[in-house]
């Protein structure tokens, strides 16, 4: 919670100097994207077996697209309530993701 | 008659954010469940199907990593977009949404010549599972990458009119235009390794 809650406050709480940090934390961010860009074509290219090269290739997507979310979307100096949707989100989000897996994976058969 | 929405501006004293910002993360919320849905989708086709093509054999991996590119790039170009208009530099706001665009536009480029070589080798939709769960996230992406670019150049063309009048606004809406832009990088981030590579 970096950001002031001073409703006066220009630009809805981004101070020049908050702003300055962003922008430098963007390029880093953008140099660290392309990077982890460049390992998931190179580990692509390592012929994994499947099991690992599904991990390390989620592995990197999650870190950049955590890095996007901190970032670019300001996650990391947001208010309390934007964390409160999220988190929501997040709850709601992973049975949407795993109990279609479940009822592929459960043992039930026809006999 | 004229209305004034309250709180496009001024944050509220209840939540500490302005009604654009908390509308615009519900909406993202909302488009998580989306495309959640869809890669739920895609684990279940995978893991009951009883063989499945590497992304490769059907696609090409050198356009998705320039298209990577692109849209990484356009995602810190929003960013230098929203940080101009903080900065009062309008000039500086309309060279970087503007790239923004030519960005999202390029994207579009890219996966039209994808597209257009899948159709001329016979892959379609129907072909088989894949195909159809590849050409229904990368097309739901694509759709919303066209959204983002019209609101992108509402902003840089017309809506920036709201630039003269009320700034504070305008840089808002900015900025909530950036998070959708960025949710869009953000999901490719994703589609890339999922559909491409594995």
């Amino acid at each position: 919670m970096s950001e002031s809650h001073d409703p006066k406050d220009a630009h809805a709480g981004h101070s020049h100097a908050d702003v300055d940090r962003h922008v430098r934390a963007a390029y880093f961010v953008f140099g660290s994207l392309l990077v982890l860009t460049a390992f998931t074509v190179g580990a692509y290219f390592l012929h994994l077996p499947m099991r690992a090269a599904i991990a390390l290739a989620l592995l990197i997507a999650t870190v950049k697209g955590t890095l996007v979310a901190a970032w670019f979307m300001h996650l990391v100096s947001e208010r309390t309530l934007i964390y409160w949707v999220l988190g929501l989100t997040a709850v709601l989000f992973l049975p949407l993701l795993l109990l279609p897996t479940f009822t592929v994976l459960d043992g039930i058969v026809l006999r | 008659m004229s209305m004034e929405i309250p709180y496009t501006v001024e944050v509220r004293p209840d939540t500490g954010l302005n009604n654009g910002k908390i509308g615009i993360w519900l909406f993202l919320a909302s488009e998580v469940m989306l495309f959640g849905a869809l890669f739920a989708s895609y684990v279940m086709l995978r893991v009951g199907a009883p063989e499945w093509p590497r992304g490769s054999t059907y696609l090409n991996i050198p356009l998705a990593t320039l298209n990577t590119v692109i849209l990484i790039s356009s995602s810190v170009t929003m960013v230098l977009a929203w940080a101009s208009l903080v900065k009062q530099d309008f000039s500086r706001f309309r060279l970087f949404m503007g790239i923004t665009i030519l960005c999202g536009l390029g994207f579009l480029v890219v996966k039209y010549f994808e597209y257009t070589s899948k159709f001329h080798h016979g892959y379609f939709p129907a072909t088989n599972t894949f195909l159809a769960i590849y050409f229904t996230l990368t097309g739901l992406h694509g759709l919303h990458v066209i959204g983002g670019m019209a609101v992108n150049g509402y902003l840089w063309g017309p809506g920036s009119a709201l630039w003269k009048t009320d700034p504070v606004h305008f840089t808002n809406r900015v900025e909530n235009s950036g998070l959708f832009w960025h949710l869009v990088d953000l999901v490719w981030i994703f589609l890339f390794p999922v559909l491409y590579l594995l």
